[in-house]
């Protein structure tokens, strides 16, 4: 058994990892319903095949949930004439609407920064903006800013000492996803490091998606526009004249 | 108790929403105004995206107009020829205005210009009425009241004449038509239902008397809002229908509860109310452009 061990060892030049996940969460779809204000995620899972050398560096565990990836442009506010007015603009053209990073250490030190780089954990390297408009000096601060203010909403998480693993083969975190969900397919990777580099990965989906009146009124404004948009007056107008009807009979 | 509202994507307290629905009523049923200009701005604070809050203020506003309109017709204090040339005018207006949104959407600065656009418009009517009423108080207080012989100016003079019988006016259509473009226009742009500038026109401009003026601008900015939200629902589907009736339910009622108490104020004070109100909201807009905002930067929805 050891010599296989050791076998493996020496064939880890090559890139077969030879730390194998397995992993489940408490949700694979999360239903959006009417009264939905958010869910709790608990991912969970074992590492097979862990390498039992003595003096080797523990295994860490980083998990990252991805929302849908989108455009988005991002502006800026400079005092023009005495008011505040958008000047400078920049298209951020893929960035996540929910991003929540989760590790069993400190990110920093769970993930070296070129395994970061080749996998995208990190939340400033899971948004991406190239061609930034040249006369704009500083294109890292909108980015920043970017962060920031989903950080504020709570969209974008930074999660750092969350994971727990036991016995360098079972682990487990939370993952809390905000009530300001969209809807699509939330991709989740799970990397398995040990010093900072990847030795172990895995990708599943959380389908997060509006069921019942939510999806009925959401395909029909979209499908059915105008339909939905007469039903939508008939509604507002029904309510207004039975709460006048209503007013009425009070009165007598 | 939080609500998940499928087209806004966003979830909300319900309570939250009733009970903005049900103050905006009050004022919109005291005031004859929609209610749009308080409560698009109070949408946005709550976390409400732009384009889906003005899109549903304008299906909000049908409902809160319309038990406000059946409340005044059994009053009869809706000039329905009136209202009807106003909405002419009003549709025309509104189909103008949606162009010109989408041509500052293009530009980048369909914020600031909004704003800008209530400052201004909320400054100047609101300036006009709060002078004009407490000169009408002072006037009543000191005895001699004196009633001001009606005026012959443009309003007369101009031609296509019709008689407006409930408001008493025999006048030009020309003027009513063009306040209702107008009025159309600016509540394309700013997401209102603008009876906050239509009240004081009808006033001023046209000389109809206060009592008709509410009922007949709420007539009509039924049937400019209820188009607006078409346009809305079909181009940009961003009419949320269960946001929509959280803040309607609170607005009808609240609606009620209002007509009731305008219809015991006197008039005047009526309008002194309206004025300072609409000069609160113009002074707090001014500031968030004047003062240096704690995010300079802002997430718009990606394109432009």
């Amino acid at each position: 058994m050891r010599a296989l061990v050791i076998i493996c060892a020496l064939l880890a030049g090559l890139p077969v990892w030879a730390e194998q996940v397995v992993a489940d969460m408490s949700l694979r779809d999360v239903e959006i319903t009417a009264n939905f204000d958010g869910s709790d995620i608990l991912i969970y899972g074992a590492i097979k095949g862990a390498r039992e050398e003595e003096n080797l560096a523990p295994l860490e565990v980083v998990i990252a949930i991805s929302g849908p990836q989108g455009p988005i442009t991002v502006r800026r506010k400079e005092k023009h004439f005495g008011i505040w007015v958008n000047t400078d603009a920049i298209k951020v053209d893929r960035a996540p609407s929910f991003y929540a990073v989760a590790s069993s250490g400190a990110l920093e030190d769970t993930l070296t920064y070129t395994e970061d780089l080749r996998y995208q954990v990190s939340i400033p390297r899971a948004i991406y903006a190239v061609g930034t408009p040249a006369e704009i000096e500083d294109p890292e601060s909108f980015t920043e800013a970017l962060i920031r203010i989903r950080k504020g909403q709570n969209l974008y998480q930074q999660l750092d000492n969350t994971v727990e693993v036991q016995q360098q083969s079972l682990f487990s975190t939370t993952i809390d996803l905000p009530a300001n969900l969209v809807e699509g397919v939330y991709p989740t990777r799970i990397f398995i490091t040990r010093e900072g580099e990847v030795v172990g990965k895995l990708t599943t989906f959380i389908d997060v998606r509006k069921v019942g009146l939510e999806r009925w009124i959401y395909d029909l404004a979209h499908d059915r526009p105008l339909i939905y948009g007469v039903l939508s007056l008939t509604i507002a107008i029904a309510a207004g004249w039975l709460a006048s009807a209503f007013f009425r009979f009070l009165r007598f | 108790m939080h609500i998940y509202l499928p087209i806004a994507e966003v979830s909300v307290n319900a309570f939250l929403l009733l009970g903005l629905g049900g103050l905006v009523g009050i004022l919109s049923g005291m005031f004859g105004v929609g209610g749009g200009f308080l409560m698009t701005p109070l949408l946005f604070f709550i976390g409400i995206p732009p384009a889906v809050a003005v899109a549903t203020e304008a299906n909000q506003i049908v409902a809160s107009s319309f038990s406000g309109v059946l409340a005044h017709l059994k009053r009869k204090t809706v000039d329905l020829r009136m209202g009807t040339v106003l909405l002419i005018g009003g549709l025309a207006g509104a189909a103008i205005g949606v162009q010109v949104f989408a041509m500052l959407r293009e530009m980048g600065q369909v914020d600031l210009l909004v704003k800008l656009c209530y400052v201004v418009f909320l400054g100047i009517i609101g300036g006009l009425m709060f002078f004009e009423s407490l000169k009408a108080i002072r006037r009543s207080k000191g005895g001699h009241q004196v009633r001001t012989r009606k005026k012959h100016g443009l309003v007369h003079a101009l031609p296509f004449k019709m008689k407006f019988r409930t408001s008493g006016l025999y006048i030009s259509v020309i003027p009513p038509v063009l306040v209702g473009v107008f009025v159309g226009i600016l509540a394309a742009i700013m997401g209102v239902g603008g009876g906050f500038i239509m009240v004081p026109a009808m006033i001023y401009l046209l000389g109809m008397p206060t009592k008709v003026v509410v009922g007949t601008s709420l007539f009509q900015i039924i049937f400019v809002t209820g188009f607006t939200t078409l346009m809305h629902a079909t181009t940009n589907y961003t009419v949320d229908m269960a946001l929509a009736v959280l803040l309607l339910v609170g607005g009808v009622v609240g609606a009620q509860v209002g007509t009731r108490i305008g219809a015991k104020l006197p008039a005047e004070q009526l309008r002194i109310l309206l004025s300072i109100m609409v000069l609160a909201v113009c002074a707090k807009l001014a500031l968030d452009l004047l003062i240096m905002p704690s995010e300079l930067y802002s997430l718009g929805a990606a394109g432009h």
